[in-house]
């Protein structure tokens, strides 16, 4: 009895040891950036330094908004690609695909999912940007391309989220719309579909995350001008691309200003939990 | 025994299943009762219409030839159902006449869940299920003449689990109008009163209408789900142990309202409550793996059943 107990305490120290160790790195990494990054952000000025469109650190002029703006876009832009195709390959995966289809499919997706981004970022340079550069206007490294590549690499996030949120539709909903003289399309549509919304939007959230945190293979293609861009064809340069670009030269002011663009990243990333957490929780209340 | 069985009928039941022959359908004998409701030991409901064929194409009409029969609705004829190598349904003949209730009985895996989901071509969804013989809807072949969804909307079927979408109760109700071509805001509005009130449950829910259907308890998602099946309009209803998930309260709501929707619809109920099927229904088929043993007049397979195994069963010796 008393050595069960023992065991159990083991056990539970254990697990307590190890899932510490995942918060206490989120903690560390909050203190670090915030540490180094506000006292920045103060010598700065905060408005200065979100709202400035001026990115020169030769000057001491640290304004991060082109920056912003750059990640604002080129994420609505992978959203735009990526959501809708990403949407409906769920929707054929778990609704209408045939056994064998599924069977080439799955393995494709996830496959996509474990591809590194320096190689999706290889593919855009040389596949994506000459085909721009070639076909329309601007030099090709732009962020439609950034867009276009991101979508891409959000594709297995939104598909495997949404595809197993569908999946997880009770059975009895589609049979109840079958039972009704409803055919298989307006069954899948009208009733799985909204009821496996809140999974749906949780797919597209995480695929936001993971678009907006991408850095390689955005700076790969994307051109990376600190300015904000006129048009689509235009380069642009992400939070992300300016830490990593800037990171290995900087120093003094110049580093805590990267730093504190890493603060304003995390700060996105946290509010895109938030929603994430709050798209969950009304799931469950619904069902 | 069985009169005091016969006699835990609701009082209601009664005058409304006399009173409720519509005009202009097929007139059965009005057969007068005493006003007490209380049945005499052999005596029977107004339709005795044995829905055993010895053969096919041996009607109803025919076994009793003394009393007027209900047109025959839906008629099942030597069906045999497969499941992969094992045979679900074997040799299976049954009328369900109109504007009767026919109740499906028999011990669990008997086949009886089976032979309702072929009726509106559920087990379609049931990989390797192979049917042989016809199953007969007015007249045409539900698996040759009849497109498959207006099937399903002509016979609509309520189940064994309350399934109400998650939607609100208004949406749920309209969803099968909405699917056949219904548009009209007005007509949607009426459709889905006269839906709720059909399945009694107008009342509780008027003022919840853009409520999600979800919140309900478990009866009133129930009754919402008969509503939505009535939404179609169909001609012939399934209920799948419609109440075995119900306490016994809502249980006795349902039970009422399959005496009132009789009146409208031809309804097939499966049920593992034989006092359910004793209490609702006008005929009764025992069924025991996969074979249908006897059917008849409720009254008949419970006082008076020819095959013995039927008796064990109906006096709750096995099962």
């Amino acid at each position: 009895m008393s050595s069960s107990h023992l065991k159990e305490r083991a056990a539970q120290v254990l697990f307590g040891i190890a899932a510490g160790a995942s918060v206490l790195a989120v903690v560390l990494i909050c203190v670090f950036l915030f540490a180094n990054g506000l006292p920045a952000m103060a010598q700065i000025g905060l408005p200065e330094f979100l709202f400035g469109t001026t990115w020169r650190p030769a000057n001491d002029i640290y304004g991060i908004f082109p920056m912003i703006v750059g990640s604002v876009y080129v994420t609505a832009g992978a959203i735009l690609v990526g959501v809708p195709t990403g949407l409906l390959t769920a929707l054929y995966l778990s609704r209408f695909a045939s056994g064998r289809v599924a069977a080439v499919l799955k393995p494709g997706v996830e496959l996509l999912a474990g591809i590194p981004s320096v190689v999706y970022g290889f593919f855009g340079l040389v596949v994506m940007v000459p085909f721009i550069r070639d076909t329309m206007p601007g030099r090709g490294l732009s962020l439609l391309a950034a867009a276009v590549l991101l979508g891409i690499m959000i594709l297995p996030t939104v598909i495997t989220v949404a595809r197993s949120a569908l999946d997880a539709v009770p059975k009895k909903y589609y049979e109840g719309a079958l039972a009704l003289g409803a055919d298989h399309e307006r069954s899948v549509f009208r009733v799985v579909v909204p009821a496996a919304t809140s999974g749906i939007v949780a797919g597209v959230v995480l695929g936001v995350g993971r678009a907006i945190g991408e850095t390689m293979a955005v700076i790969m293609v994307a051109g990376n001008q600190p300015i904000i861009p006129d048009s689509i064809f235009d380069g642009v340069r992400t939070m992300t691309a300016n830490i990593v670009l800037e990171m290995g030269y900087a120093a003094d002011l110049h580093r805590g200003a990267l730093v504190a663009t890493g603060v304003v990243l995390f700060v996105f990333i946290l509010l895109i939990t938030a929603l994430l957490n709050a798209i969950k929780k009304r799931g469950e209340v619904a069902s | 025994m069985n009169n005091s069985l016969l006699e835990k009928k609701p009082a209601t039941y009664l005058p409304k299943r006399q009173g409720g022959v519509k005009a202009g359908r097929t007139v059965s004998p009005r057969v007068l009762k005493p006003a007490t409701g209380g049945f005499a030991g052999g005596a029977v409901k107004e339709h005795v219409a044995p829905v055993v064929t010895a053969e096919p194409g041996v009607t109803a009409a025919l076994a009793t030839a003394s009393e007027p029969a209900a047109p025959v609705k839906m008629s099942v004829r030597d069906l045999n159902l497969y499941y992969r190598d094992f045979q679900a349904l074997k040799g299976i003949n049954l009328e369900f006449p109109q504007n009767q209730v026919t109740a499906l009985i028999g011990p669990s895996g008997c086949g009886k869940s089976t032979l309702l989901k072929s009726l509106n071509r559920m087990n379609d969804l049931v990989a390797g299920c192979r049917v042989e013989g016809e199953i007969i809807l007015d007249g045409q072949d539900a698996y040759r003449d009849v497109d498959v969804n207006s099937l399903r909307r002509r016979v609509g079927m309520v189940f064994q689990q309350p399934n109400p979408f998650p939607m609100s109760v208004y949406d749920n109700v309209a969803f099968g109008p909405r699917t056949h071509g219904v548009k009209k805001r007005a007509d949607l509005d009426d459709i889905v009163e006269q839906s709720l009130r059909d399945a009694a449950i107008w009342d509780e829910l008027k003022d919840r209408l853009k409520k999600n259907a979800l919140g309900l308890s478990g009866g009133q998602q129930q009754r919402l789900c008969i509503a939505r099946a009535l939404a179609v309009r169909p001609e012939v209803l399934l209920m799948d142990e419609a109440t075995s998930a119900l306490d016994p309260l809502s249980t006795a709501k349902i039970e009422d309202l399959v005496g009132e929707l009789k009146r409208k619809y031809t309804v097939v109920m499966v049920t593992h409550n034989m006092l359910q099927a004793l209490r609702v229904s006008d005929q009764t088929a025992f069924f025991l793996l996969g074979e249908m043993v006897e059917a008849g007049s409720t009254d008949d397979i419970f006082t008076n059943p020819r095959d013995s195994r039927t008796a064990d069963y109906v006096a709750g010796r096995f099962g």
